[in-house]
């Protein structure tokens, strides 16, 4: 018998028994579509996760405080982001934000409320979000408190439509304010829409904006960029020693945290993992449930063709001829169900991302894979009722009705 | 059509004189408890080149026993079996399946034709299932319908069993036991499932086999069909009681042992 011939019997068996082929073959389709799935939804998260780290800044060292005790003072301010711009060698820049309640922005008879920022000249390079026209304020703007704004590029088209915004008095609260430039749209970062705030400097929003005293000089994070992933050690190390002087605690008990991006990212990427965990046993159990139901139907197949099996060895088949046409056929079956479980997979991974469940990357290989995984199932669980079906004794399987 | 290429060399020097099948004390004992069954009980017996052997006898006389025997399906509890000089109880599973490929032609009762393949593919098999002297496709196809040409089925290639007569199956049936040229016919009751006129024709085609040069060993339980043989074996309990060459239409001349 050539290839050829085996796989046309086979496949007009599989057509001939559509339903039970579909029903047996289901298990392989579910595996090897998790297989496909699982492999695009890792891909998927390390995108969203190159996405967030390019979106953030690359090489960025995140610093906040622990938190304070009420009635005491903050415990990280503006003035130690000067003293790491200072002090820290190995870093590009460093800026210090400072979030404000949303608030009025009013220019002619167009008014809204918008999210603000307080935060320092570093602010485009460090986070980088780069500035669209004009200018970003200088850390003279700070020293003088100059009242300068620059807007998000959704709120300078929500407030000035077409007309150029730059050099526009504008009212943010009850502050009159001059827009000195507008940022490059950016878009949402994390729950973040940087195109839709205001950013102001840090002593201006600690001068007008800030009624209690308390929180004066403070600043939420601070952000610094290392030049490269080279410093990035040894700037942790400087960035904690200044802060621990700054503060006047020790190193073993600091009064704030210092985290790079890959601290963050790794709780992200936990939650992917026990999913992608989960698929994977999907797959597994799938592929074995399906390789048991394929190694069924062939020991069906084998007892109601004793007889073709006896016929076929009475005219020179020798054992491993029948052998082969038996696995040939358990291999079909299950490269069938490994064609289907292709398309499902595609088509999960397609729709997951369709309906924004999840971000997913067809990786090519994953096709491969899946596909070979089930021509594995085939022959590990073919291998049985074949061997069964070689071993027949011919006259037993002639008599056979 | 019978040609002698695929012969054994040990028989190629006097093909003639040793015989096609030698079995000497043949036994197939089956252990059923209290009594063994003895299915085959000491059986000796030559059949030369050429010769038209039918074997005839009751359900349990061993006849069926010993044509399994012969074919190369079942394997004796006792004796020896030649086929062509060679000594088939010391062939391996592989040996032995060539064996049934190329030496041995077989004809069934209920034809045994491959429900799902065309009258042409199941001719074809025994070409495919071929290890030694392998031939292209072409080739094989060539030869298939040139075996179905010759059992009258020229115009039956495509046709499926169950779109054939039982004769048209039963000439299916030997068109593929001839289609590796073999030097022997083993048919186990060929008529056995087929009206008169069927069994008349099938009858018909085997004396002009044999008459080519093809040594037939035949089973059947019908005087009349066994008398178309030139040698008549009756078989009882395990045993020969008679082995006689009958002249053609003639019941009665029997040499009995």
């Amino acid at each position: 018998m050539t290839l050829i011939e085996v796989i046309g019997l086979a496949w007009e068996g599989l057509v001939l028994n559509k339903l039970r082929s579909f029903l047996t073959t289901l298990g392989v389709i579910i595996g090897v579509a998790a297989v496909i799935l699982m492999i695009a939804i890792s891909a998927g998260a390390e995108a969203a996760i190159a996405d967030q780290i390019n979106a953030l800044g690359a090489n960025l060292i995140i610093i906040t405080a622990t938190r304070g005790v009420p009635g005491r003072p903050p415990t990280l301010v503006y003035d130690d982001a000067l003293a790491l711009a200072q002090a820290v060698k190995g870093i590009s820049g460093v800026a210090a934000e400072q979030n404000l309640a949303d608030q009025t922005i009013k220019w002619g008879n167009v008014s809204f409320t918008t999210p603000a920022l307080g935060t320092t000249p570093d602010f485009p390079l460090v986070r980088e979000a780069p500035l669209g026209t004009g200018r970003f304020f200088t850390q003279a703007d700070l020293d003088r408190k100059n009242k300068v704004i620059v807007l998000g590029s959704k709120v300078t088209q929500d407030l000035f439509g077409d007309t150029n915004p730059v050099d526009q008095e504008i009212l943010l609260g009850s502050t009159r304010m001059t827009v000195i430039g507008v940022m490059a749209p950016k878009g949402k970062v994390a729950d973040t829409d940087y195109d839709d705030r205001v950013y102001i400097p840090l002593t201006v929003l600690y001068q007008r904006f800030l009624a209690n005293i308390q929180m004066n000089n403070r600043v939420r994070t601070v952000y610094a960029q290392a030049e490269s992933r080279e410093t990035m050690d040894s700037a942790i190390g400087q960035i904690k020693s200044v802060l621990a002087q700054q503060h006047g605690v020790t190193l073993a008990n600091p009064d704030f945290i210092v985290q790079t991006q890959e601290d963050i990212i790794q709780t992200q990427q936990a939650t992917t993992e026990t999913f992608r965990t989960l698929l994977a046993w999907v797959a597994a159990v799938s592929l074995l449930v399906g390789g048991i139901g394929i190694m069924n139907i062939m020991l069906v197949s084998v007892t109601e063709r004793t007889r073709e099996i006896g016929v076929r060895v009475s005219i020179g088949a020798r054992p491993q001829d029948v052998r082969r046409q038996f696995l040939l056929e358990a291999v079909i079956l299950s490269l069938f169900g490994g064609l289907v479980g292709e398309i499902a997979g595609v088509g999960g991974a397609w729709l997951f991302n369709e309906v924004g469940a999840m971000r997913t990357v067809l990786v090519p290989w994953s096709l491969g894979l899946a596909f070979a995984a089930s021509a594995v199932v085939g022959i590990f669980f073919g291998y049985f009722p074949a061997t069964k079906a070689a071993n027949l004794d011919p006259i037993e399987a002639l008599r056979h009705e | 059509m019978q040609s002698q290429m695929f012969s054994s060399p040990l028989n190629q020097p006097s093909a003639d004189s040793v015989p096609i099948i030698r079995v000497e004390q043949l036994a197939k004992i089956y252990d059923t408890g209290e009594v063994p069954l003895r299915a085959l009980d000491r059986v000796s017996l030559d059949i030369a080149r050429g010769e038209f052997v039918a074997i005839m006898g009751h359900s349990g006389s061993g006849k069926s026993t010993l044509m399994n025997v012969l074919g190369a399906l079942d394997h004796p509890t006792e004796g020896h079996y030649w086929l062509e000089g060679e000594e088939v109880g010391e062939m391996d599973v592989e040996e032995l399946a060539d064996l049934r490929n190329r030496r041995i032609g077989f004809i069934f009762q209920s034809f045994n034709l491959l429900p799902r393949l065309t009258a042409l593919q199941n001719v074809m098999l025994p070409i495919r299932y071929r290890v030694e002297n392998r031939i292209s496709a072409e080739e094989r196809e060539e030869a298939s319908i040139a075996a179905l040409e010759s059992v009258g089925l020229g115009d039956r290639l495509y046709h499926r069993p169950n779109q054939l007569s039982g004769g048209q199956q039963q000439r299916v049936a030997i068109a593929r036991a001839l289609v590796n040229q073999p030097s022997l016919l083993l048919a186990d009751e060929p008529t056995g499932n087929l009206d008169s006129k069927s069994s008349e024709e099938i009858m018909e085609i085997l004396q002009k086999l044999n008459r080519q040069g093809v040594t037939i060993v035949m089973v059947t339980h019908e005087s009349d069909v066994a008398q178309h043989a030139g040698r008549i074996i009756n078989m009882k309990d395990g045993k020969i009681i008679s082995d006689g060459h009958a002249k053609r239409g003639n019941k009665n001349q029997e040499r009995t042992q």
